[in-house]
C-alpha cells in the first residue's frame, strides 16, 4: 500500500486517495474545432510508461483535494507531489525530458 | 507421563502442566509447551496424514510452517481450521484435532488403494486423460478423492482486530540474528518492533543449542531479550508471523490472540526500514521412499529432542550432504537415541565433522546414501549404497535398521518476503543456497536469512544491519558491541547434490513436493514435453501449490530441472513468491468489518416513524429506506397500488431525504454549472427550477436531477439517490482539475436536510394547515418554483418539482426536524385521506409519467439523444462535458431509443429485462425492457425500454421475448398518463 504525501494532510495511505489517470492531459475545444481524430486521442489514448508517470490522485477520505503525484511506475517511488496548477517540480520535468515522456 | 516417547530431561515444555487432547477420536496426552506435532510423536503416533493425490501414508517431516505432510483440521463446525500444520499449532487443553485427505483416518485410509495406481498418474495425467467431452464432467468426482480439509460450515463466530503501527526499523524474526539486530536498531532511540511467529524469542537456538560467549547460547540472547524489554521504544511481538510485504514498506502481520476476547489481530505496519531475520529452512534430499513416515528433516529431529523433549525415533540414520546434520546426530545421540550411522554423500567430510563424530561414537559412511527405505507405515530399515559427486547410487553398501531417517540436503534462507518487497536472488554455489541480492525497498536480510549459516558472522552482520538502519532513519548511538567469542566450525560448501538414484532410474519412487505427489520423475517428464520454465514446471506438475508453498521443495524442483536441462540454477530461476507468506485466516483481513459493519445502511431522520408505520424498509443504494408500507394481510404488489390510487386520489407523503443535495455557490456557479449540463443553466432565473441531464465526457448519460437557483450565486444541484456522493466528487473533479479559476464552492449537503414530499391532487390543501413565510399559490408559486423560507416555525426550502406528475411539493427542513415534520404532515393529513408511498410506489407512478429513471433506463451506451435531447444539444452554443462525443460519428445507424411499451393481450407486468423482436423474426434483439410494472390508474401493463430506432416505430406492434414466452407488445411514447401534464400545472 503505497505512502502519498497529500500537499494539504501531509503523508497518509493509499486507501484515503482515489486514483484518477494521468496528469496534464489537455482537454481541446471548443468542440466545433476539434477533429473527431483528437477527440479521440484525448479520451482514449494515454501512455502507459515503465518508470515515470505523472498522475492525478485525490484525497477522497481527507481533505478531497486533487493533486499530481510523479510516481515511477516499477519501484512506485514518489519523486514529488505537487498541487493543482503548479508547474512540474523541475527535477521531474528534467527526468520526464530524457525519458521522453510529456 | 505424557507419551512412550518424551525424553526424561530436557527441552522447554512444561512437565508440571499436562494437557489433554484428541486426534481422529483418539485421546492423548501432551505438556503445555508441546505443538500438536510433538505431543504426537511423543505419543508414537507416526502417520499423521496422507498424501494430496495417492493417499500414501506420510509422518511428520519438519518442525515448523514448511511442513507438507502433517495438516490437520481442527475444531468442528462454524469454528474449524482446515488444513493447519500439526508443528504450528500450539497445544491447549481439549484440543481436537483430525487428519484431512484421509477416510476414516490417516492411519486407515479407504484411498489408500489409490497408491497402486501411481505408475498410471504422473503429472498431467487428469489433462490429458479426461478430455472428452470435457474436463468438467470429471472434475467434481476427482476433487471429492483429491481434496484437502473442508471449509467450516457456518459463520464464523470469532472477531478479529486491525491495529496500525509505525516503525523506524520493523524487525521479522526474533531469534539469534533478529534480536541483536533489533539491538543495534534501537539503541539511539528509533521506534523498533520485532515480529515473530513462535510462542517464544529464541528462533533456532530454542531448538538448536549453540554456545555463544562461552555459555548457552539462548541465555545469552535472551539477555539481549531482556535488554529490549527495557528499552521504551521497543515493541516485541510473540505469535505474530509477518505475511507479506507491500508497496512503501507495508508490512502485515497476524499476530495470534490467547484470552476470550479477538482471536486474531492483523497488524498494518509502515516501516522505514524493515530487516528481514526469517531464518532458514532445511531441504531434505530427494532419493527412493523418501516419503516414508519416520523420514524427518534432520534439523527438525533436533528441534523435537531439544526443544520438545521428544524423541522422534528410538534408533536413527542420519543422511546428509553437508555439515549441520552432524550436530542433529549428535543431539539425538546425546539424548539417549541410538545413531546407526551418519550416511555422508561427500567422498571427504571435513575433518572436523570426521573428529567429532568419533568423539561421539558415530560411524560415518562416506561417499554413502539411501537406495531403499522399507516400512510403509513407519521406517523399519534404510539399504545403503554407494554415491558419486552426481548423485549417481552404485553399489550396495548393506541395510540398516532404525525407525527414523534423518536427512539434511543443506539450508535455503526464507527469502518469501525478501521477495515480496521486489528483491532480486541468485544462485549462491559455495552456500549451496539461493540468496538474495537486492530490493528495491529498504529491506536487509541478516542472517541464515542472508545465507550467511556461521552464528559469529550472523550477529556482526545483524548488528551492523540495525545500527545501519538506526543511522538512515535518523537515531545513530554510540553503543559498543562487544561481540561474544564463539567457537564453531569454519563454513564449509555442502556437496552439490540434491537427488540420488540409481543408473536407469527415473526417479518415480523419489518425491521433490511431497504435499502435492510430485516425484523427480514428474520433473523430468515435464522437462521432456518442454515445459521447462519454472512456472510452467509449477502449473503442470503442481509443484508447489499445495498449503506449504513448496517450502521444501522449491529449490530441489529447480535443481532437478537444472541437473535435466543442462542449465544453471539461475537460468532456470525462481517462481514468483507472493502474500501471504503462510496461509492467513481471512477473518484476519476482514477484521471488523463483516455484516452490518461490512457496508452499513444509512438510516433515514424520520426512520422510527416509518417503522411505526410498519414500512417494509429495504437497501437502495446503501440507504434504508421504505419500500412500501403493507397494511395488515396485504401483499407488496397491493399495497403499492393501493398507495399509488391513494396519492393520484388525494394526497401521498413520501420520504425523499436521500435524494442527492450539492451547494455550488460563488460568482461563477452559474457558468459552472452549465458547462457540466446538457441543459442551460445560464438562464436558470432566480427561484426556477430546472430538469439537468449530465453527460460524462463519452457522452454516455451519468445522472440526471432538479436543480434550483436559490438566488444569483447559489444553486442548489439535485442529483440521483445513488448518485448523491459520487456526483460531488465530479463536480469537484472538474473544478479543480479543469476550470480551477471558476469562484465557486462545492458543498455535499445531502444529509444536512429531511425532504418530505407531499404529492397528489391535495397536497396545497394540506401545506395549507402549516404556518409558512412562502406563497404556495398556483400563481405564486408554479411548477418548477424554488423558495426558501419559514415553514412550521424552522427555516425550510420548497421546490414544486414532480416524480409522479401529480402536483407536488417536495420541502426540506433541517435533518434534525424530519422525523417531527413526518409526523406532523401524517397527522394533519389524516382529514385529507393522506397515504404515505415508498419507493415502489414512487417508481409505478414515474413509470406511468415515462420520466427517465438514469441506470435503469440507461446504460453505458445511453446518449443524450436516445433519450430525447437531441433538441437541447442542438440548441445549445455552449461547451458541456461530453459535447464533443455526441458529435461523433455513432458507427451505428440505429441506435436503441428511449420509448414506452404497451402490453396488447391485457396480461400481467410485461417482463423486466425482455428482449425486444421482430414477431415474424426472433433471432435480433432491438432493444429490451428497461422499467415495468401494472399501472392501476390505468389498469394495464405499462414499462418503458431501449428499442432501436424506436421513436420513429412508435404503434408497431413487437413481440417482448423472455425466458417467460413472448409477449405481444406496441411502441408507445414514453408518457402513458396525463401527457398534457394537466394534474401537474395547477
Amino acid at each position: 500500500m503505497l505512502l502519498i504525501e497529500c500537499p494539504w494532510c501531509g503523508p497518509r495511505a493509499e486507501i484515503e486517495y482515489s486514483y484518477g489517470g494521468p496528469s496534464h492531459v489537455t482537454r481541446p475545444g471548443p468542440p466545433e474545432a476539434v477533429s473527431d481524430a483528437e477527440w479521440s486521442a484525448y479520451l482514449h489514448t494515454r501512455r502507459n510508461p515503465k518508470g515515470l508517470h505523472l498522475e492525478r490522485w485525490r484525497h477522497t477520505h481527507g481533505c478531497r483535494q486533487w493533486f499530481n503525484v510523479a510516481r515511477d511506475t516499477v519501484t512506485h517511488r514518489i519523486s514529488a507531489v505537487y498541487r493543482m496548477g503548479e508547474p512540474i517540480p523541475a527535477h521531474v520535468a528534467q527526468a520526464v525530458k530524457k525519458d521522453g515522456d510529456a | 507421563m505424557s507419551g512412550a516417547f518424551r525424553l526424561p530431561g530436557g527441552g522447554r515444555v512444561d512437565r508440571s502442566r499436562p494437557l489433554r487432547f484428541r486426534m481422529d477420536g483418539r485421546d492423548y496426552d501432551g505438556l503445555a509447551g508441546d505443538t500438536l506435532a510433538s505431543a504426537l510423536l511423543a505419543n508414537g503416533v507416526r502417520v499423521v496424514g496422507r498424501s494430496f493425490k495417492l493417499h500414501r501414508p506420510r509422518g511428520i517431516m519438519s518442525a515448523g510452517l514448511e511442513e507438507a505432510n502433517a495438516l490437520v483440521g481442527v475444531g468442528d463446525g462454524a469454528r474449524s481450521d482446515a488444513n493447519l500444520k500439526a508443528t504450528e499449532i500450539e497445544l491447549f487443553e481439549g484440543l481436537e484435532a483430525h487428519s484431512v485427505n484421509a477416510w476414516p483416518n490417516a492411519g486407515r485410509d479407504a484411498w489408500s488403494a489409490l497408491g497402486l495406481l501411481k505408475p498410471f498418474l504422473p503429472a498431467g495425467f487428469y489433462h490429458k486423460t479426461f478430455m472428452r467431452p470435457s474436463w468438467r464432467t470429471y472434475e467434481r468426482a476427482i476433487r471429492r478423492a483429491a481434496g484437502l480439509g473442508h471449509a467450516p460450515r457456518g459463520r464464523d463466530p470469532d472477531t478479529y482486530e486491525k491495529q496500525f503501527a509505525h516503525a523506524d526499523v520493523l524487525v521479522i524474526g526474533g531469534g539469534l540474528g533478529g534480536l541483536v539486530a533489533a539491538l543495534s536498531a534501537s539503541a539511539g532511540g528509533a521506534q523498533v518492533i520485532v515480529v515473530d511467529d513462535q510462542s517464544e524469542l529464541g528462533g533456532s537456538l530454542l531448538g538448536h543449542s549453540a554456545s555463544i560467549g562461552g555459555g548457552d547460547g539462548l541465555a545469552w540472547l535472551q539477555g539481549i531479550e531482556a535488554a529490549l524489554r527495557s528499552r521504551p521504544n521497543v515493541r516485541l511481538l510473540t505469535r505474530t508471523t509477518a505475511t507479506g510485504i507491500y508497496d512503501h514498506d507495508f508490512v502485515l502481520a497476524c499476530e495470534r490472540l490467547a484470552g476470550g476476547g479477538a482471536r486474531q489481530r492483523l497488524w498494518k505496519i509502515r516501516a522505514r526500514k524493515i530487516i528481514s531475520a526469517s531464518g532458514a529452512f532445511e531441504r531434505p534430499l530427494v532419493f527412493p521412499d523418501n516419503d516414508r513416515p519416520g523420514v524427518m528433516l534432520a534439523g527438525a529431529a533436533r528441534t523435537y529432542v531439544e526443544r520438545y523433549a521428544v524423541a522422534p525415533g528410538r534408533s536413527a540414520v542420519v543422511v546428509t550432504n553437508n555439515d549441520s546434520a552432524y550436530h542433529a546426530a549428535f543431539a539425538l545421540r546425546a539424548a539417549g537415541l541410538a545413531v546407526a550411522a551418519i550416511a555422508d554423500l561427500r567422498a571427504s567430510p571435513p575433518r572436523h565433522a570426521l573428529d567429532a563424530a568419533r568423539r561421539h561414537d558415530i560411524e560415518v559412511l562416506k561417499a554413502t546414501a539411501p537406495l531403499k527405505v522399507s516400512g510403509r507405515r513407519g521406517v523399519k530399515s534404510v539399504t545403503l549404497a554407494g554415491v558419486d559427486e552426481t548423485g549417481r547410487l552404485g553399489a550396495t553398501v548393506g541395510a540398516l535398521e532404525c525407525d527414523l531417517l534423518c536427512v539434511s540436503g543443506g539450508w535455503s534462507p526464507a527469502l518469501h518476503l525478501f521477495a515480496h518487497a521486489g528483491g532480486a536472488m541468485r544462485f549462491d554455489l559455495q552456500r549451496g543456497a539461493i540468496v538474495p541480492r537486492e530490493a528495491p525497498q529498504p529491506i536487509a536480510c541478516v542472517g541464515a536469512a542472508r545465507g550467511t549459516f556461521s552464528l559469529a558472522a550472523s550477529i556482526a552482520e545483524a548488528y551492523a544491519a540495525g545500527a545501519h538502519a538506526a543511522s538512515a532513519t535518523g537515531h545513530p548511538s554510540n553503543d559498543v558491541f562487544n561481540a561474544p567469542e564463539i567457537d564453531e566450525w569454519p563454513q564449509v560448501a555442502a556437496a552439490p547434490i540434491v537427488e540420488v538414484r540409481a543408473a536407469g532410474s527415473r526417479g518415480a519412487n523419489s518425491w521433490v513436493d511431497l504435499q502435492n505427489d510430485v516425484t523427480a520423475a514428474d520433473v523430468r517428464l515435464a522437462a521432456r514435453e518442454n515445459y521447462q520454465s519454472v512456472e510452467h514446471l509449477k502449473r503442470y506438475t503442481t509443484l508447489g501449490m499445495a498449503v506449504d508453498q513448496g517450502k521444501t521443495s522449491n529449490v530441489n524442483a529447480i535443481a532437478i530441472m537444472a541437473a535435466t536441462t543442462d542449465r544453471t540454477m539461475d537460468a532456470v530461476g525462481t517462481t514468483r513468491f507472493r502474500p501471504p507468506y503462510t496461509p492467513t485466516t481471512l477473518g484476519a483481513f476482514a477484521g471488523r468489518e463483516t455484516g452490518e459493519r461490512y457496508r452499513p445502511l444509512r438510516r433515514l431522520p424520520a426512520h422510527e416513524a416509518h417503522a411505526e408505520l410498519g414500512a417494509a424498509v429495504e437497501d437502495y443504494g446503501g440507504w434504508l429506506r421504505p419500500a412500501f408500507y403493507p397494511k395488515p394481510g396485504e401483499s407488496e404488489s397491493q399495497a403499492v397500488q393501493r398507495e399509488v390510487k391513494m396519492t393520484r386520489g388525494a394526497v401521498g407523503l413520501f420520504d425523499g431525504s436521500p435524494l442527492g443535495k450539492i451547494e455550488v455557490c460563488g460568482q461563477d456557479a452559474a457558468e459552472f454549472l452549465n458547462r457540466i449540463y446538457v441543459n442551460n443553466m445560464l438562464t436558470l432565473g432566480v427561484g426556477k427550477a430546472r430538469y439537468g441531464l449530465m453527460l460524462d465526457e463519452y457522452g454516455i448519460v451519468k445522472d440526471d436531477g432538479v436543480l434550483s437557483r436559490l438566488g444569483p450565486e447559489q444553486f442548489l444541484v439535485g442529483t440521483t439517490s445513488s448518485g448523491a456522493s459520487s456526483i460531488a466528487f465530479w463536480l469537484e473533479e472538474w473544478h479543480q482539475g479543469e476550470w480551477p479559476a471558476l469562484r465557486l464552492t462545492i458543498a455535499p449537503v445531502t444529509a444536512q436536510w429531511a425532504v418530505m414530499t407531499l404529492t397528489g391532487p391535495r397536497a396545497r390543501d394540506l401545506l395549507r394547515a402549516f404556518a409558512t413565510t412562502i406563497d404556495l399559490s398556483a400563481a405564486a408559486c408554479p411548477h418548477m418554483s424554488a423558495r426558501e423560507g419559514m415553514f412550521a416555525g424552522v427555516a425550510a426550502r420548497i421546490q414544486r418539482v414532480s416524480f409522479t406528475g401529480e402536483l407536488s411539493f417536495e420541502v426540506s427542513v433541517p435533518a434534525r426536524y424530519g422525523e417531527a415534520l413526518w409526523r406532523e404532515m401524517m397527522r394533519r393529513g389524516r382529514d385529507l385521506g393522506i397515504t404515505p408511498y415508498g419507493v415502489e410506489a414512487l417508481m409505478v407512478m414515474r413509470i406511468e409519467k415515462g420520466y427517465l429513471h438514469v441506470g435503469s433506463d440507461t446504460d453505458g451506451t445511453t446518449m443524450p439523444q436516445d433519450v430525447g435531447f437531441a433538441e437541447a444539444i442542438a440548441k445549445k452554443k455552449a461547451d458541456f462535458v461530453g459535447k464533443r462525443s455526441t458529435m461523433l460519428p455513432v458507427g451505428r445507424d440505429a441506435r436503441r431509443q428511449f420509448v414506452g411499451l404497451e402490453g396488447v393481450d391485457g396480461g400481467g407486468p410485461l417482463p423486466i429485462g425482455a428482449h425486444v423482436v421482430d414477431p415474424s423474426d426472433v433471432r435480433r434483439s432491438h432493444g429490451w425492457v428497461t422499467s415495468t410494472c401494472f399501472s392501476p390508474t390505468l389498469g394495464r401493463p405499462v414499462a418503458l425500454g431501449l428499442v432501436e430506432n424506436g421513436r420513429a416505430r412508435t404503434g408497431e406492434t413487437v413481440a417482448l421475448a423472455s425466458m417467460h414466452g413472448r409477449h405481444p407488445a406496441r411502441i408507445a411514447g414514453p408518457c402513458a398518463f396525463d401527457p398534457e401534464g394537466a394534474r401537474l400545472n395547477v
